[in-house]
C-alpha cells in the first residue's frame, strides 16, 4: 500500500482543499459588501476559518515529515519530479504564509483575531494605516499566487489521471483505488 | 461714559478669569470607548469634545462638569465605520451633532476615588448615569480619570439592522481622561 497516500494524508488534503476554496470565494466575496452585521460577521467567520487552515496546515506537515509520500511511478521524467516538489512545497509555504498574512493584516488594522469568538490571538503588530495596506496587498498577492499555483496542481494532477493514466491521483483520492500501475 | 463702563466690564472679566476652573489641556484629554464586534473589542474616540470641571475636593456638592462631545469627530478604527455611525442609524450626526453630559452630583466613594452622577444626552435621549473616576491632584494639574457602561440601544445607537446584538454588542466601555491645568482642593 505504499502507492498510497495514507488514510490521514488523504483526509486532511481534501478538508484543507475544500477549506481553502470556501475561504477564498468567501474573501473575495465580503471584501466588497457594504458594511452591515452581515459582513462583519463574515469577515470574522473568513479570520476563523484561516485560523483552521493554518492549524490544519501545521498538522499536515507534521504528518507529512513522519509519514513519508508514496515514490512517484519510475516513468516521471526528473523534470517533472522537481516541479512537482518544488510546487508541493510552495503550497505547503503559501497556505501557511495566507492566513499569516491576513491576520497580520488585521491586526494592522485594529481588529484583533478572536478565533470562533472565544481565543483571542495576540496582535504581533500594532495598528498602522501603512503596514495595513502592505498586509492586505501582501494577502491578496499571496492568495493570487496560491490561485495560479493550485490550478497547475490541480492541471498536473488530470494530466497524471486522463493523458499518462498513471496513480498520481488515485493515490490521494478517497475510495478509489490505484490499479498498481507504477 | 460709555468707554468707562466698557473698559469697567472689561476689567470685571479679566478679574473673574482666575476666579473659574483651571482650564482643560486637550492634548492630554482624551474620550475613548471600546466596543465588541463578534466578541473583538475595538477601540475608537472621539477627536473633538469640551470639558467644563469645577471640582472642589472640599466641597463636593459644589463641584459639577459638562462636557459635550462632537459627535461627527468619532474615530471608530476603520474609514468604513466612521462613515456609516455618522449616519442616521447610528449617532445621525446632522439631526445630533453632540453628546452631552451635565453632572447633578459627585460624591466620594474611596481614597481618591469618587463617583460622579448626571444626564447623558444622544440622539434627543437623555437618560442618568454614574461614572466612577479618579482624581490625582498633582502640583500644577489635576487629572479626571474614569469610565462607564454605556448601552447603546437605549440611545437608539445602532438602529434598524444594527439594533441586534449578536454583531455589535449592546455594551460600550467608554473611558475619559481629563486634565485640568492647576491643582484642586
Amino acid at each position: 500500500m505504499n502507492n498510497r497516500y495514507t488514510a490521514v494524508a488523504i483526509a486532511l488534503h481534501w478538508l484543507i482543499a475544500l477549506a481553502i476554496l470556501c475561504n477564498f470565494a468567501l474573501g473575495l466575496y465580503m471584501a466588497d459588501l457594504p458594511i452591515s452585521p452581515a459582513k462583519l460577521r463574515l469577515y470574522s467567520y473568513h479570520k476563523w476559518i484561516g485560523v483552521t487552515i493554518f492549524l490544519l496546515v501545521l498538522i499536515r506537515i507534521a504528518w507529512r515529515l513522519t509519514h513519508p509520500a508514496p515514490t512517484l511511478p519510475a516513468s516521471i521524467p526528473a523534470w517533472q519530479r522537481i516541479a512537482a516538489g518544488a510546487s508541493h512545497t510552495g503550497l505547503y509555504l503559501l497556505t501557511l504564509a495566507v492566513p499569516l498574512a491576513g491576520w497580520l493584516f488585521s491586526s494592522a488594522s485594529g481588529f484583533q483575531t478572536v478565533y470562533l469568538g472565544l481565543m483571542p490571538i495576540p496582535d504581533l503588530v500594532d495598528k498602522d494605516r501603512a503596514a495595513a495596506d502592505a498586509l492586505k496587498a501582501a494577502h491578496w498577492y499571496l492568495n493570487l499566487t496560491m490561485a495560479a499555483v493550485v490550478a497547475l496542481h490541480v492541471a498536473a494532477a488530470l494530466k497524471h489521471h486522463f493523458h499518462d493514466r498513471d496513480d498520481v491521483l488515485a493515490r490521494m483520492l478517497p475510495l478509489i483505488r490505484p490499479k498498481g500501475k507504477t | 461714559m460709555n468707554v468707562i463702563r466698557l473698559a469697567l466690564c472689561v476689567a470685571a472679566l479679566v478679574l473673574a478669569l482666575p476666579a473659574q476652573a483651571g482650564s482643560i489641556d486637550y492634548d492630554s484629554s482624551e474620550i475613548t470607548f471600546v466596543s465588541r464586534q463578534m466578541n473583538v473589542p475595538v477601540e475608537g474616540r472621539f477627536r473633538s469634545f469640551t470639558a467644563e470641571i469645577d471640582f472642589h475636593l472640599a466641597d463636593l456638592a459644589r463641584s459639577k462638569a459638562r462636557i459635550e462631545v462632537g459627535l461627527a469627530s468619532v474615530d471608530t478604527g476603520s474609514d468604513e465605520a466612521d462613515t456609516e455611525v455618522k449616519r442616521r442609524n447610528w449617532f445621525n450626526v446632522l439631526a445630533f451633532p453632540a453628546a452631552q453630559f451635565v453632572s447633578t452630583g459627585v460624591k466620594q466613594v474611596g481614597p481618591a476615588r469618587y463617583e460622579a452622577r448626571g444626564e447623558l444626552s444622544i440622539k434627543g435621549i437623555t437618560r442618568e448615569i454614574t461614572a466612577p473616576f479618579t482624581v490625582t491632584n498633582g502640583a500644577n494639574f489635576t487629572v479626571f480619570e474614569g469610565g462607564f457602561t454605556l448601552y447603546r440601544l437605549q440611545f437608539k445607537i445602532g438602529e434598524g439592522v444594527w439594533s441586534e446584538t449578536d454583531t455589535v454588542a449592546n455594551e460600550v466601555q467608554v473611558r475619559f481622561r481629563i486634565t485640568q491645568t492647576g491643582g484642586v482642593n
